[in-house]
């Protein structure tokens, strides 16, 4: 890790349990993913300083902000940082301009004028610098907020769900503009949120969390398509998570083979898990493909499986559906809504699918957390 | 008219909300924001002398500034005269028995500044200070303005503890109240009318301010 990254590990049993490691470069965006209430807001509160827990440390820029050993531990006021936060935390008594200035270090009046007005510019909210927040839109007020965090000239970024109650076509808007932020400032940035897409593409790295414990780490699609455990995988919105044993791997042809409720199942080649022991697999739908229903197409492709489809829900231009295999384990999929009517798919009706086995990611059984 | 009363009665009050006005806002921050044990022991002390016969009240602080009591004697100590039937006598007590009207409004002024408006400051690099003089105050004035007012309407209007511990003495603790009794007892209603009248116009304009600015709170809060 270069010295301008931010490091940060943190460990306590409770009140809140913490059991946290994050590394953010100064040209990257770590994104923290996590359901409501898995201590993603504590980790930021953690590293700004605005919460203490037992055990820790925070080191940003070659600056101990935390050691816990050491008996080190700056307030926020010492960590200079930006914090962009949940609902953005504006001084509903100042104006836009004034909620920058009050961020401001040093200079006259008429200098942090100037400064704050180029902020806001910077922002794309030139122009309302004298409105108050509650005369400003969610996503207005979002660059308010963004523009008051830089005003320190932060040496991280840390922002709690700022999108989280802005209007989707903003919400793109602002995506982008967060991107193109990181270019310019060449800082880390830490963003938290509980939209895994929005995460997705934002992040270069992506930290899944679930009860104040940092799960997997690692490139977006990488902890997205290949978590490390079933917990992850559920967590990363995965639906398609099974228990399995491994069977045996054809070294010729890698590939490996797993015995599931009755089926063997090949799978991509994972030689490292030894035959015969337990494991769990997770298949995202897409790599479960449909077998059309006027050409039987039984074992023209890898893995075919049939069962009944127990949900059908279509939702705009894809269709979602549970396939009911054996009758009771089901498998999620989703299909272009034109498929679905063109092989006149509804509940009850009758199906075979294939499961790709370069889409079948096997994963270590863990107890979960 | 007693003049020298209404000026007795002008400077409790001033005196009163000037000493009373940082212990408030020290108290009221610390109730708002604090979560102590003993959290609504202290509370119930504090709204204590709403409920409490002033006689009462005015009994145990007689008693406390006499020289009866070890208490009585230190205070004389220290102030080189006895509390009693003295004018920094009825100060002491109006201290006492305005906490409430200064803490509890003080409280609900900064009860309304969400949390994470205080550690935004933080994190912007604004000191404790700061933060109170730019970010707290500012929000939390209307509680304290209508607290101060609510102090001295109230300190104008109290009657049963000062003339408990400061009798009646004419230039040292004959407040607008004790005049306005004094004149009744000697049967001169219209002094004591013009001086009720007085009374009630300030009260009402002192009422009317205190809704004002609480409802400023209100609607801010629900902003």
């Amino acid at each position: 890790m270069p010295a301008d990254s931010l490091r940060v590990r943190l460990e306590q049993a409770g009140p809140i349990p913490l059991d946290a490691t994050l590394e953010c470069g100064a040209d990257e965006i770590l994104v923290i993913v996590g359901p409501s209430g898995s201590g993603k807001t504590t980790l930021l509160r953690a590293i700004s300083g605005l919460y203490t827990p037992k055990s820790g440390k925070v080191i940003c820029n070659g600056t101990t902000w935390l050691d816990t050993q050491a008996q080190i531990c700056l307030p926020p006021q010492r960590r200079p940082l930006g914090m962009v936060f949940q609902h953005y935390a504006l001084f509903p008594h100042l104006t836009a301009r004034q909620n920058v200035m009050i961020a401001l270090a040093g200079g006259s009046a008429k200098d942090k004028r100037t400064r704050a007005e180029a902020l806001l510019q910077a922002a794309h909210i030139g122009g309302l610098d004298e409105r108050y927040p509650h005369q400003l839109s969610g996503g207005q007020q979002q660059r308010v907020a963004l523009a008051r965090a830089l005003a320190r000239d932060p040496e991280a970024l840390l922002l709690d769900e700022p999108f989280s109650a802005i209007d989707q076509q903003t919400r793109r808007k602002l995506l982008r503009e967060l991107v193109a932020l990181k270019r310019r400032l060449r800082r880390p940035i830490i963003h938290v949120t509980h939209d895994l897409n929005e995460a997705r593409r934002i992040g270069d790295k992506l930290c899944i969390v679930h009860r104040g414990k940092t799960l997997q780490t690692g490139a977006p699609d990488e902890v997205m398509n290949r978590p490390a455990d079933a917990q992850t995988a559920h967590l990363a919105g995965h639906y398609n998570v099974y228990a399995c044993q491994v069977l045996w791997h054809n070294h010729e042809e890698k590939k490996t083979w797993i015995q599931w409720d009755g089926h063997a199942l090949e799978t991509r080649y994972r030689p490292e898990f030894k035959p015969q022991t337990e494991a769990d697999w997770v298949i995202p739908p897409e790599n479960v493909i449909l077998h059309r229903r006027d050409r039987p197409s039984q074992g023209e492709r890898e893995n075919p499986l049939q069962g009944r489809i127990v949900e059908f829900t279509p939702l705009g231009e894809t269709t979602w559906m549970a396939l009911a295999v054996d009758e009771n384990k089901l498998i999620h999929l989703s299909t272009p809504t034109h498929v679905a009517r063109r092989n006149q798919l509804d509940e009850g009706v009758e199906l075979t699918v294939s499961l790709l086995a370069e889409g079948i990611h096997l994963m270590e059984k863990k107890p979960r957390s | 008219m007693d003049w020298q009363a209404l000026n007795i009665s002008l400077s409790l009050a001033a005196l009163s909300a000037l000493i009373l006005t940082p212990v408030g806002v020290i108290a009221a921050r610390h109730l708002a924001w604090k979560q102590t044990r003993g959290r609504s022991v202290t509370q119930a002390l504090i709204a204590l002398p709403l409920v409490l016969p002033p006689t009462v009240l005015g009994l145990f602080l007689l008693l406390a500034f006499s020289d009866y009591l070890a208490t009585g004697l230190l205070f004389a100590k220290l102030g080189g005269q006895p509390l009693v039937f003295s004018f920094e006598g009825i100060l002491a007590a109006s201290l006492i028995f305005n906490i409430p009207f200064i803490v509890q409004p003080m409280q609900r002024g900064f009860e309304t500044i969400p949390r994470s408006l205080r550690e935004a400051a933080w994190c912007s690099g604004l000191s404790a200070w700061q933060t109170f003089w730019k970010v707290e105050l500012p929000l939390a004035w209307p509680g304290v303005a209508a607290a101060i007012v609510l102090t001295m309407a109230h300190t104008m209007g109290e009657f049963g503890v000062v003339l408990m511990v400061g009798g009646n003495l004419a230039g040292e603790t004959r407040t607008l109240s004790i005049a306005i009794y004094d004149q009744t007892q000697a049967l001169d209603i219209k002094g004591a009318a013009l001086m009720s009248a007085l009374l009630v116009m300030s009260s009402f304009a002192a009422t009317i301010l205190i809704y004002t600015l609480t409802g400023r709170l209100e609607r801010r809060s629900a902003r």
